[in-house]
């Protein structure tokens, strides 16, 4: 029953791992559930959850668990009979036991990359390798209560972590970003220099000076490293982009909450960017503001980065007047505007919330691609765009 | 002690009244020995729970109040080369000593003493991202080098770790897996009766019922930008009794609105409320279901 607990949290999607769930029953282990299943609620929840967004998961999954158990549930018992349960402990020492209840799952999914790479024939028993019928953690139909299976059919039903059910696959960063994943990956968008006034000590240059001044003291202060980087986000709202409400906002969010860019300015478009950008995704007319405006008051330093899928009908990009937007005139072609953008700017990138494999399906994609590196709107995705914005200038 | 599941007890406090599930988490956290970590809106009483764990467990507090600008070295030591260099220009003070110029920060000073100590970690999102994940191998081990002495301090007693935040941003995973996490929620109606009580024990019942109202009807309004919290009723009442309102006065009034909210937008918003003569609540049946079973 209590591992049916830890399955159906997994189940119901919260992120516990296994060193969690010892944290969980080693709160058992010391008698903290009382006798009381309120109290053994409280436990769990403090000790597998670790957000409130997931207190309703926890409390679906502890219901469908637990249903039916009402006052005091015998949790004792439960637990010994699980604990004493022989084939989770077949044939483990007392050392590799305690072993066992240190690993933590991402450890054991690292040694198992490790021992794949050390062996070289296969093997069947015995406490290291990787292979069938063995006591280690790894291999399949093995009796290592935490064991990761490399396919097969489990005997054993405690082995917690099937690779072929992609149970990580939430941690595939080329699929997901959230904004923790994404604020990371903005770090990079950095260049440290030291402007503006002097009030860090310089401990090594305080020293030095104080020598050549023969032992009066002389401090020195330099102004503190400051990042450098201005960003302007173009931004594509509307029609196509709909879908792609939640990365982009999860980007949006990062951007805003990351207070070490020295300047950051937001401006929106439908589809491509015309004559006029908008203050707001709403695109109204009183606040927008013209591109050659924006062109001549940011220098040529500031970074760009447009977020867009870059899909649209191809006289939008390619013809004059091709605006969408009927009440807006634009006598310049969208695709002119991106040269002048391109040409403006050192460092521009393109993030496409879109599948990459689906880029080339669109003829606008293709040729927007050839004006700016164009990167996927994921955490991968990112961090490459914001080393094309850093580094050197890409050729692409 | 005989039994080694044996462990202080928090229980509460006569100024802290804690929800069940609240003890349970402190005191998992004592006997797990892991960070407690307490996340709730603001005004909720984050800081104050550690107060009381430390007077309810008889243990001294050591605060840490994190800032923007903290770095996680801060927490456990300084060394103080300016005085230095200057004790060494005028000969002050023993400069060849480099430990008397080490000063230990509030996590070195509940590691480094003598008796077990509650260490406060509070708001910890206000710090920079990569915070949290520099204090793991100090949370979970309880030790330290100073880096400029090669010496180690190493926690005699573990002290109880709480930690708070507001959640303005995401803790790194690998810091939360070692947490044992709490969520205070917003009191209900009778838990705040009796917080409220803890603070104005002499209260009549009508005006307290009237004052409650108000405050869970405010509370309601979805256009508030930022809604009351506890600590801001607390201070309301209290600018109530000074200035000798009556229940009767605040029936149809809320009076000293400056001191349940605090943003100019929402004050505005309420007022333009009442000039369209929009009803302030009297009776808790005014109120939806969730108040009134």
């Amino acid at each position: 029953m209590f591992l049916d607990l830890f399955y159906e949290l997994r189940d119901q999607g919260v992120p516990v791992a296994m060193n969690e769930w010892m944290t969980f029953l080693e709160g058992l282990g010391k008698g903290l559930h009382g006798s009381s299943l309120q109290r053994f609620y409280n436990l769990a929840r403090a000790t597998l959850v670790k957000s409130e967004t997931y207190f309703d998961h926890f409390d679906r999954a502890f219901l469908k668990v637990f249903e039916g158990v009402e006052g005091a549930l015998d949790i004792a018992s439960e637990l010994d009979e699980w604990l004493n349960d022989p084939k989770a402990f077949e044939g483990l020492t007392d050392e590799q036991r305690a072993m066992w209840e240190h690993l933590a799952s991402d450890e054991l999914l690292q040694q198992l990359m490790e021992r794949m790479a050390e062996q070289d024939e296969r093997h069947d028993g015995g406490g290291k390798w990787v292979g069938t019928g063995g006591f280690s953690p790894f291999g399949h139909g093995g009796e290592h209560p935490t064991g990761i299976r490399v396919g097969g059919k489990s005997r054993n039903r405690s082995a917690m972590k099937v690779a072929e059910e992609r149970r990580y696959k939430d941690y595939r960063t080329d699929e997901t970003l959230d904004v923790r994943q994404t604020r990371v990956a903005l770090r990079r968008l950095r260049q440290l220099t030291r402007t503006g006034t002097a009030t860090e000590l310089d401990l090594e240059e305080s020293i030095d000076e104080t020598c050549r001044q023969g032992g009066e003291i002389e401090l020195v202060f330099r102004p503190e490293k400051r990042n450098d980087v201005r960003l302007l986000l173009l931004m594509d709202v509307g029609g196509t982009m709909d879908p792609f409400y939640e990365p982009v906002s999860n980007l949006l969010t990062a951007l805003h909450a990351e207070r070490g860019l020295r300047d950051f300015q937001a401006w929106y478009f439908h589809n491509c960017p015309y004559e006029m950008l908008g203050k707001d995704a709403r695109l109204l007319r009183k606040d927008a503001i013209p591109t050659g405006d924006l062109l001549r008051k940011l220098n040529s330093n500031w970074k760009v980065i447009f977020v867009g899928d870059a899909a649209m009908h191809p006289a939008e990009l390619m013809e004059s007047m091709g605006n969408i937007d009927p009440r807006k005139m634009s006598e310049t072609r969208g695709i002119d505007w991106l040269h002048k953008i391109d040409d403006h700017f050192h460092r521009v990138a393109w993030l496409n919330p879109e599948m990459p494999e689906l880029w080339d399906d669109f003829e606008t994609v293709r040729a927007i691609k050839k004006i700016f590196p164009m990167f996927h709107l994921s955490t991968d995705g990112i961090e490459q765009a914001v080393k094309s914005l850093i580094g050197g200038k890409s050729l692409h | 002690m005989t039994d080694p599941n044996e462990f202080l007890q928090f229980e509460g406090t006569d100024g802290y009244i804690a929800s069940s599930s609240l003890i349970d988490a402190v005191n998992a956290a004592i006997a797990l020995q892991r960070p407690l970590l307490i996340k709730g809106e603001p005004g909720t009483g984050k800081t104050l729970l550690a107060e009381h764990v430390a007077e309810s467990l008889g243990h001294p507090l050591e605060k840490w109040h994190i800032k923007s600008t903290s770095k996680a070295q801060e927490g456990l030591y300084v060394y103080d080369t300016v005085q230095r260099l200057n004790d060494a220009r005028f000969g002050d003070g023993n400069v060849s000593e480099i430990r008397s110029y080490i000063k230990l920060g509030a996590m070195g000073r509940a590691f480094n003493a003598d008796k077990p100590h509650v260490l406060l970690i509070d708001e910890i999102d206000k710090a920079d991202l990569e915070f949290p994940n520099d204090l793991l191998r100090e949370l979970d081990e309880m030790r330290f080098t100073v880096m400029e002495t090669g010496d180690e301090v190493v926690a005699k007693i573990r002290p109880l770790v709480i930690i708070t935040s507001n959640n303005e941003r995401e803790l790194p995973d690998a810091f939360l897996r070692r947490c044992v996490f709490h969520f205070i929620d917003f009191p209900d109606r009778d838990l705040m009766q009796q917080i409220v009580a803890v603070h104005h024990p002499h209260l009549e019942t009508k005006l307290l019922d009237q004052v409650l109202v108000k405050f869970f009807w405010l509370r309601e309004q979805n256009q508030l930008r930022k809604k009351p919290s506890t600590s801001e009723l607390i201070d309301w009442i209290s600018v109530l009794l000074r200035s000798g309102m009556t229940a009767d006065d605040i029936e149809q009034h809320i009076p000293f609105l400056g001191a349940l909210l605090k943003n100019e937008q929402d004050t505005e918003a309420l007022d333009e409320y009442s000039e369209r003569g929009g009803q302030y609540p009297s009776e808790w049946a005014d109120l939806g279901p969730r108040y009134n079973n």
